[in-house]
């Protein structure tokens, strides 16, 4: 319809002006056209997506990570943890890394074989650094499955059923607020001195960092157990836990999986803050970025290389799962597209 | 008013004593002796023994337990550290220079938060909206640790501007680069959040309604648009709050600012358990008043939620 | 004739979308001369609105205007600056606005935003000065003891007062031209009338031109001398109102004019059972309501006992106290009684709080009652066991009015029909199948739509599938709580044809539950006039029209705008 068949400009005052009829004017009304384009929630959020270059560089770099935290050793055949020196000894050691006998390794700069340079206690950077990836993740991912689960199950029961167990559960969600999660992680981890592990201290941070999933289910929940759908299963004799089940979490869920993937980075974060504290994973025996940025810190002003380096692998870690529940977020709440 | 005060000290209440409780049960509903695990790998004397059980009340049943040691924190009694030293006196050391550090790095977060989610939020898609937003990003996935040394060394060994390390009495010009460090863990949230409450009141009826009945846009955006929209930015520094007091541990630890961040990260590493629960226990409690103080402010904020219909 | 006020040229506006840029205003041109008002009528979308807020650059951020004249007093608003517009605004053009509760800002006391807008347009300067404007204006509002007044929040006035006080700030800089945006469609029907008299009164007595935004043709014939009729960005027709509502003469206007519920005169019979020339399709492929209402009319109401009927019901909440200690008692519906005969429609009318929503739910047992007695096909439902609830749950099937929120996003249309044959188990699979695709076309929509979801229909078209769901299980009992409510003029006349259709053919009893007495007399046999929980009046619907014994009843009626237009 192009703007030269508009009508002419009606005469002035009171004068009957009519258009010309068009056929389309009533073509609306009278047919029963569907539209084209299939589209639900998730084939929307998927449309909108595929069209995001911060989705599809976040989740490459996911990828990368996964992939990375998988096989450690595709990436560098120097242990981590074994072999490492103060100086060089002797000459095996001293053809290895190409430097004479006595050379002060320890916060060594870069050496062939060994591209980023030395720690304090002589390790190699880079590959504690890539074996330091499957411990980040693996908190990062054990915390979210934990909190959503605990999330999911506290704020559906306490939105779709309310009254007493609605007030008890919200209660209690509120005192595990008022704790920062990771002051209580530091004091479930300065409590287990000896038995810390992945399990125990992704227990530590998801054990109270799950209220605010669980309230923003509840809310969801609430919002979905009053539209009219609901109203109108729950007229049909659906039972409540089928009603629960099959009409109101799908359509509450999709603001849980946006935290959860933030909160996978926020996990991560907790991590390496708790090492980097002191109450994290035991030194020797995980690689965590955590406690090689804190025992890179003495030596900050001689060798930074060993505190940046890891440094840049968690920020980059973490600002991929940031990216990507952003992109997700858009791509799932049509108010936030809006806004954008 | 009144009413809404009340009830809102009602609900404080057993936040209060169950998050207190909480910490108390996570250090001694643990199996084993609670005592001994605080020691680790060390073995006490019998004196400092003997002490902690007095102090813990671990003669008496669990709940009497926690009353007795809730009256104690009361009384302003925290026990003492393993070298002796009183915990009430620490922190009344350092106590004013974590104030201090707070107040600097809550205030450069609002100004330069609040101001820059303004401009984006009013210039939506323009470029200082994209370039802010990337910025915020960035800071939102630098964990603080990683941020306070890139901080030291950049501003402090590089440029040499500040002080790497904040001096004996900590002037507040040795403060400004770790309120920095502290504001710049909150700004992106600050900023963001502002950035999405000035695009959701600009589209407000009451917005247009403010242009149709004439007022110039230089009176519409303070009075009708940034007024609105700081209503949810100020309840969210209840929600930074534990952000933050998690930053002023670490940031204080790494500047070496004699606050109760720093103290605690100290206690932190000599193991010394019940220096550790005694300073969470006091900043929870901190954290549970501060959200409190919020939540009367957000009263006073916003009329609606002082007068609930009839 | 004198100079026009405002001279409407060839006007364009566009919207940018993510789908790209969308024309929504395609060339449209008007005038407005001084002291005259000028309705603006079209359907959700025709730009009516656009239109209007173009006008004084009020547009929303993604919208400009993209071609064409605003000339106001010969200068080309158009092209101003935004610091010219911002003198214009108020002083000269001013706005009332569609949401009375979304417009005043809930920060501010009443008097500091009556004040600023005094103060912006240079009525008044100085403090004193300023508040005795204020008081002045919230008295001409209407208000009595405006000095309170002025020191309390939007939240503590009603819609109306709140739209009254937007009105007096409108008004305050005494414009040559207001600009009044669906003014009353947020507010309950009986405030409406006495809002537009009000804004009437001020007009005529400042000189004020007017132009009025409506969905509403009777409203517009009523309140205006010319009127334009906008549909997909142009005008279609324009002229004088009064003539166009009597002889509309573009197809559009003329199946506009017939789908109106305020102006058709009686009860909507099924077009089948009337015989074709007579039915409510028309020349053009229309509905008319009102030719469909002038068939004969027969007496579907069978013997036996009532489908449905209340005794004495009550339904008591238990609000919690604003300090959020104890609770206090609010009766929802009070002593209700009334009977709905088999096979015929009882129409529920009342304003919002009214408790007509609350009787709908205790009725599909939603809602636990207080005390009284409810019973179906003369079994008291209290006395049934869970098995006989649940059955009873499958003759009785209720139609929200939100066609947006009445179908499971998350579902396609087929599994969002068959869930209530599964959730009852009737028959198999493959039958199951056929009877979807049985109501769908009793619905007139095509098989096709199965495979679909909610998102992919128009809000007709879902309300359809909602009674398609409601079919599917050959109910006894239809609730239709505001079913159309939400739609669109002529939508709204095609699902009254379609549910008048249904009930001759399957003999469906309904409960119709609405806010608009217009709608009630084309689809409803006797009427239930509901005030704060409580009957006021129940009679049949012509008695009702003819002989309102009630003054609230009375009031409903008055409040159809331009009932009287075409006799």
């Amino acid at each position: 319809m192009s703007r030269s068949d508009a009508p002419a400009a009606p005469a002035p005052a009171a004068e009957r002006f009519v258009a010309d009829f068009t056929g389309d004017e009533l073509g609306a009304v009278d047919e029963v056209r569907v539209s084209e384009k299939r589209s639900n929630l998730w084939l929307d959020a998927w449309r909108d997506l595929r069209g995001r270059w911060m989705f599809w560089a976040s989740a490459a770099m996911i990828l990368f990570i996964v992939f990375v935290a998988l096989f450690p050793t595709a990436f560098t055949q120097v242990p981590p943890n074994d072999g490492c020196i103060l100086s060089v000894q002797n000459q095996t050691q001293a053809d290895e890394l190409g430097v004479p006998i006595g050379t002060k390794i320890s916060d060594h700069g870069p050496l062939p074989g060994h591209p980023l340079g030395f720690t304090k206690q002589g390790c190699d950077v880079f590959s504690r650094i890539v074996h330091g990836t499957s411990t980040s993740l693996s908190v990062g991912i054990i915390v979210s499955i934990m909190v959503a689960v605990i999330g999911i199950v506290i704020g559906a029961f306490a939105g779709f059923f309310g009254g007493w167990l609605d007030s008890v559960l919200m209660r209690f969600g509120d005192i595990v607020f008022a704790i920062p999660y990771v002051l209580a992680a530091v004091v479930v981890m300065s409590m287990f001195l000896h038995d810390r592990n992945i399990w125990v201290i992704s227990l530590a941070i998801g054990a109270f960092s799950w209220p605010s999933t669980a309230r923003i289910l509840r809310s969801e929940v609430l919002r979905v157990k009053n539209s009219d759908f609901v109203m109108a299963s729950t007229a049909l004799g659906l039972s409540r836990v089928r009603t629960m089940l099959a009409h109101v979490l799908p359509n509450s869920i999709a603001p849980v999986i946006v935290v959860t993937t933030i909160g996978l980075a926020g996990a991560i974060t907790a991590e390496a803050t708790l090492s980097f504290l002191g109450v994290g994973l035991p030194n020797n025996i995980f690689m965590s970025w955590g406690n090689d940025i804190s025992a890179a810190q003495t030596s900050l002003r001689t060798n930074p290389a060993a505190l940046i380096y890891p440094s840049i692998a968690l920020s980059l870690t973490v600002l991929a799962f940031i990216v990507m529940g952003e992109a997700v977020r858009d791509a799932l709440d049509p108010r936030a597209r809006a806004s954008r | 008013m009144t009413a809404y005060i009340l009830r809102r000290l009602l609900q404080a209440l057993p936040v209060f004593i169950g998050s207190t409780f909480l910490i108390y049960a996570m250090v001694f509903a643990i199996p084993g002796d609670p005592i001994l695990r605080m020691f680790g790998d060390r073995t006490p004397t019998d004196a400092t023994l003997a002490a902690l059980q007095a102090k813990y009340h671990l003669d008496q049943p669990f709940l009497v337990r926690y009353l007795l040691y809730m009256g104690d924190v009361f009384r302003g009694d925290l026990g003492t550290t393993f070298q002796g030293q009183s915990v009430n006196e620490i922190l009344m050391r350092t106590f004013p220079n974590t104030l201090r550090l707070a107040i600097l790095a809550v205030a450069i977060d609002l100004v330069v938060g609040v101001t820059v989610g303004l401009v984006a939020g009013l210039r939506k898609g323009k470029i200082f909206d994209n370039v802010t937003l990337l910025i915020g990003l960035v800071l939102i996935s630098m964990p603080v640790f990683v941020l306070a040394f890139v901080a030291q060394w950049f501003f402090g060994i590089q440029l040499g501007i500040f002080r790497a390390t904040v001096g004996p009495g900590a002037p507040w010009g040795d403060l400004i680069l770790p309120a920095i460090v502290l504001a710049a863990l909150n700004f992106a949230f600050t900023m963001r959040l502002t950035r999405a409450s000035v695009i959701e009141t600009n589209a407000q009826d009451f917005v247009r309604m403010a242009y149709g009945k004439g007022l110039r846009s230089e009176r519409v955006v303070p009075v009708h648009i940034l007024r609105n929209s700081l209503i949810p930015v100020t309840t969210n520094i209840a929600a930074n709050f534990g952000i933050l007091i998690v930053g002023a541990t670490v940031t204080e630890g790494i500047f070496n600012v004699p606050g109760v961040g720093n103290e605690l990260f100290k206690a932190i590493n000599r193991h010394d358990s019940p220096e550790v629960v005694s300073i969470v226990t006091v900043l929870v409690i901190i954290y549970v008043l501060v959200n409190l103080g919020i939540d009367l402010l957000y009263g006073v904020l916003d009329p609606r939620i002082r007068y609930v219909k009839k | 004739m004198s100079e026009p006020l405002l001279s409407v040229r060839d006007l364009q506006v566009g919207f940018r979308t993510q789908g790209g840029f969308v024309d929504a205003v395609r060339g449209v041109s008007f005038d407005v001369h001084p002291g005259e008002t000028l309705a603006i009528v079209g359907e959700s979308g025709s730009g009516k609105s656009t239109t209007a807020m173009a006008i004084i650059n009020l547009l929303a951020s993604n919208g400009r205007i993209t071609g064409g004249e605003v000339l106001f007093e010969g200068r080309d608003l158009a092209k101003v600056s935004r610091r010219e517009m911002e003198d214009v605004r108020g002083r000269l053009i001013g706005l009332v606005p569609q949401d009375p509760m979304q417009s005043l800002n809930p920060v501010w006391r009443i008097g500091f935003q009556v004040e600023e807008a005094i103060r912006a347009n240079g009525i008044a300067t100085g403090k004193r000065d300023v508040r005795k404007r204020a008081v002045a204006v919230l008295r001409e509002a209407g208000l009595s003891d405006a000095d309170r007044r002025l020191g309390q929040f939007p939240h503590e006035f009603s819609g109306g007062m709140r739209q009254r006080v937007l009105i007096g700030i409108a008004l305050s800089g005494d414009p040559k031209l207001v600009i009044a945006d669906e003014p009353t469609s947020a507010l309950d029907v009986t405030v409406q009338r006495r809002i537009l008299d009000h804004l009437d009164t001020l007009t005529s007595q400042h000189g004020t031109a007017m132009i009025l935004i409506t969905h509403d043709l009777g409203l517009a014939a009523e309140r205006a001398e010319k009127m334009i009729v906008m549909n997909r960005g142009r005008i279609v027709e324009a002229g004088p109102a009064l003539e166009i509502l009597r002889d509309p003469r573009h197809p559009y206007t003329k199946r506009l004019v017939a789908a109106a519920p305020s102006i058709a005169s009686t009860r909507l019979e099924s077009s089948a059972g009337s015989g074709a020339a007579d039915s409510g399709a028309s020349a053009d492929g229309g509905i008319d309501l009102a030719i469909a209402a002038r068939a004969a009319r027969a007496s579907r109401e069978a013997a036996g006992p009532p489908a449905i009927e209340f005794r004495d019901v009550t339904k008591v909440f238990k609000l919690r106290k604003p300090s959020g200690i104890g609770s206090v008692d609010f009766t929802a519906v009070d002593q209700v009684s009334f009977q709905v005969p088999r096979g015929s429609t009882l129409a529920l009318v009342g304003e919002s709080g009214s408790g007509k929503s609350t009787a709908a739910k205790l009725l599909l047992q939603l809602e636990d009652k207080t005390s009284g007695t409810i019973l179906v096909d003369g079994k008291d439902t209290d006395e049934l066991s869970g098995r006989e609830t649940f059955e009873l749950r499958s003759r009785m099937q209720p139609v929200f009015q939100d066609p947006y929120g009445s179908l499971d996003p998350l579902r396609n249309i087929g599994n969002t029909i068959v869930e209530p044959l599964e959730v009852h188990r009737v028959g198999d699979r493959a039958s199951r199948r056929a009877r979807v695709l049985e109501v769908l076309d009793q619905v007139a929509l095509p098989a096709s739509v199965v495979t679909r979801y909610p998102n992919e229909l128009s809000g007709g078209q879902r309300q359809r599938v909602a009674i398609a769901r409601a079919l599917a299980l050959k109910p006894d009992v239809v609730v239709l709580d505001e079913a159309v409510s939400a739609l669109d003029v002529l939508v709204q006349a095609q699902v009254l044809t379609l549910l008048a259709d249904l009930q001759a053919e399957l003999g469906l009893t309904y409960l119709f539950i609405t806010h608009d007495l217009a709608v009630v007399r084309v689809i409803a046999d006797r009427v239930v006039v509901m005030e704060k929980g409580r009957v006021v009046e129940q009679a049949t619907v012509d008695e009702v029209f003819a002989n309102p014994q009630q003054q609230y009843t009375r009031e409903l009626l008055d409040a159809i705008p331009g009932r009287d237009l075409l006799v």
